[in-house]
């Protein structure tokens, strides 16, 4: 075939070399980039805020470990983004289940990740945490902090985003029949830090968690021994060993809700117990209303 | 009549550079040292100046390192009996106008159940149990007795994060100064310091000045002690706490280090501090 086209295989633009340039400055940018924060790292050079929080190490470590979790395994859909402020503070008050407080750490993911200005959420959590070994290392670094008004109030006023799970341990111990049963909300002090700050609160309501572990027993003569709040005994832990400790992988919602302000209270509205514990009672109730709505959307545990 | 500043402490390094200071500046007509020298003589607390044109006295003899001083039990000798001491001989001298204290963050002490950053106001959640820590909650106890008793006098408590410099050994120093620092595996405390002149810098304002008050005295910011680590280039090998104590109480124990039982606790602490202020 004289007419036919002679398409060159060493032509005057190699293909193969032409990708190699196409990818070059991108790839030979991100080794670079990743090598300069390896580099910086190492030399200690990096800031962290006053209570601890790395957010470089946050962001670039901590959270791209938990991705994974969050996009794929969990596959969660966060709702009500609108309704966390862009600059200002707020007090993120949702429910706690799952044994080992997954759910806070997905919150954290979905703040970071979906909100349009990416805002990063410092939890408040109990002083067992913090005297853990790693694990309070860890939550120092993702800019968490003991639950205490000193500590709440400071970040409040600082404008950032406090997550809080006023449930606690009665939350993510409690056995699998009790699932998307409210237990009670502490002394309310969360609302007090937030009447003190003047910061609105978001109920926040998590659907999907509370399947992750199902705990049908709780082994108290070993979490005695242990010293810890609960041991929970799932239909795989640790029957399965450490492969029981795989979370199920259930799907998830994280829906925040409408702001409750507590900017039109007067100053030394937190010293009235009735207003808190009245405020505490709307929180619960509405975040309750939430998971009821969510658990009758939602077509499968597994979905 | 111009100022004469009575200063405690001053044959250790921070006292010495602050009579230094005081003496070069025009507003201080005259400056007393006081010390028990040698320190390592066991004396039963501070020698007093029996001289009442003093109107402003400087505490500084608190001492954080027993080492040096000679032993634990000369060391809460010198700061709470010293203290005791120096506090009555200010109540009775009616020329005494005001006083100054050097203390230390370490009186909040430190722990899980800690908030994060300490105010002048807070009370500790974790009072210190002993050593240097313990010796300033008990200083500064004494300190408000007297400012009760005495209230014409501007008393102003300064507490300093950990002093830090060139010219500066504490235990904090040595610690860094360790070719391979030990830390509690799975803790990173978080730390505050302050460079040793501008905390004399400081204590020369509140003399100068009237400042009466508790005030927390430290650098902005904090670093990680593991930060702290990596930018003094040495290396760190993160002990469990139940090896911890055992390893710090050998290399002071070959007199390595100036870490008595209760300064490896500081170690300890230090690796698993909590405490910083605002």
């Amino acid at each position: 075939m004289p007419n036919a086209k002679i398409i060159p295989i060493h032509g005057e633009e190699p293909i193969v070399p032409r990708l190699v340039d196409d990818l070059e400055p991108d790839v030979f940018a991100r080794l670079r980039e990743f090598w300069e924060f390896v580099q910086s790292r190492l030399a200690g050079d990096y800031s962290v805020d006053d209570l601890g929080f790395d957010p470089e190490f946050n962001d670039k470590v901590l959270m791209a470990l938990v991705r994974p979790l969050y996009k794929s395994w969990f596959r969660v859909e966060a709702s009500g983004l609108e309704n966390i402020p862009d600059a200002a503070g707020a007090l993120v008050v949702a429910n706690h289940s799952g044994v080992i407080a997954l759910d806070a750490v997905m919150t954290q993911v979905a703040l970071l990740d979906e909100h349009p200005v990416h805002r990063h959420l410092r939890m408040l959590g109990s002083d067992l945490v913090f005297q853990s070994p790693f694990l309070g290392e860890i939550a120092r670094k993702a800019g968490h902090t003991l639950a205490c008004h000193p500590d709440a109030e400071r970040l409040l006023s600082d404008g950032e985003i406090v997550g809080v799970w006023p449930e606690g341990y009665k939350g993510i111990g409690k056995p699998f029949a009790e699932r998307y049963k409210l237990q009670r909300f502490g002394r309310g002090g969360f609302v007090a830090a937030a009447l003190r700050t003047k910061t609105p609160i978001i109920p926040t309501a998590i659907v999907g968690a509370e399947e992750t572990y199902p705990m049908i027993a709780n082994a108290t003569v070993v979490a005695r021994l242990l010293g810890l709040p609960y041991f929970p005994i799932t239909p795989t832990f640790p029957l399965l060993g450490p492969l029981g400790l795989l979370p199920l992988p259930s799907k998830w919602f994280i829906h925040f809700g409408e702001p409750i302000p507590t900017d039109q209270y007067p100053d030394n509205a937190a010293d009235d117990p009735m207003l808190v514990f009245n405020l505490t009672d709307q929180v619960r109730e509405q975040i309750q209303q939430t998971l009821y709505r969510l658990l009758l959307q939602r077509s499968s545990v597994f979905g | 009549m111009g100022r004469v500043v009575l200063v405690t402490g001053v044959a250790r390094y921070l006292g010495g550079q602050l009579a230094r200071i005081l003496s070069q500046d025009p507003a201080v007509d005259q400056v007393l040292g006081v010390d028990v020298v040698p320190p390592k003589v066991n004396l039963p607390g501070m020698q007093f100046v029996r001289a009442d044109i003093r109107n402003t006295v400087v505490h500084m003899g608190v001492i954080a390192t027993p080492r040096q001083a000679g032993g634990r039990a000369t060391m809460k000798e010198i700061n709470v009996i010293g203290t005791m001491q120096l506090l009555a001989a200010c109540q009775r001298t009616p020329s005494v106008k005001a006083l100054v204290v050097k203390s230390t963050a370490s009186v909040y002490g430190s722990g899980p159940k800690a908030p994060a950053l300490f105010t002048e106001e807070m009370q500790p959640r974790h009072a210190p149990r002993s050593g240097w820590a313990k010796d300033s909650v008990e200083v500064e106890g004494y300190v408000r007795g007297f400012a009760r008793r005495r209230p014409d006098v501007a008393v102003t408590t300064l507490r300093f994060a950990n002093f830090i410099g060139p010219g500066i050994d504490t235990a904090m120093t040595t610690y860094f100064s360790l070719p391979v620092i030990p830390t509690v595996l799975g803790f990173d405390a978080r730390l505050q310091f302050i460079h040793e002149d501008d905390g004399l810098e400081f204590v020369k304002r509140a003399v100068l000045g009237s400042y009466p008050g508790t005030f927390n005295v430290s650098g902005n910011d904090i670093l990680m002690l593991s930060q702290a680590i990596r930018r003094t280039g040495h290396k760190r090998v993160a002990l469990p706490e139940f090896l911890f104590t055992p390893f710090g109480r050998n290399i002071s124990r070959a007199g390595l280090i100036d870490f008595t039982t209760e300064q490896v606790a500081f170690a300890s602490f230090l690796a698993r501090r909590e405490v910083s202020v605002a």
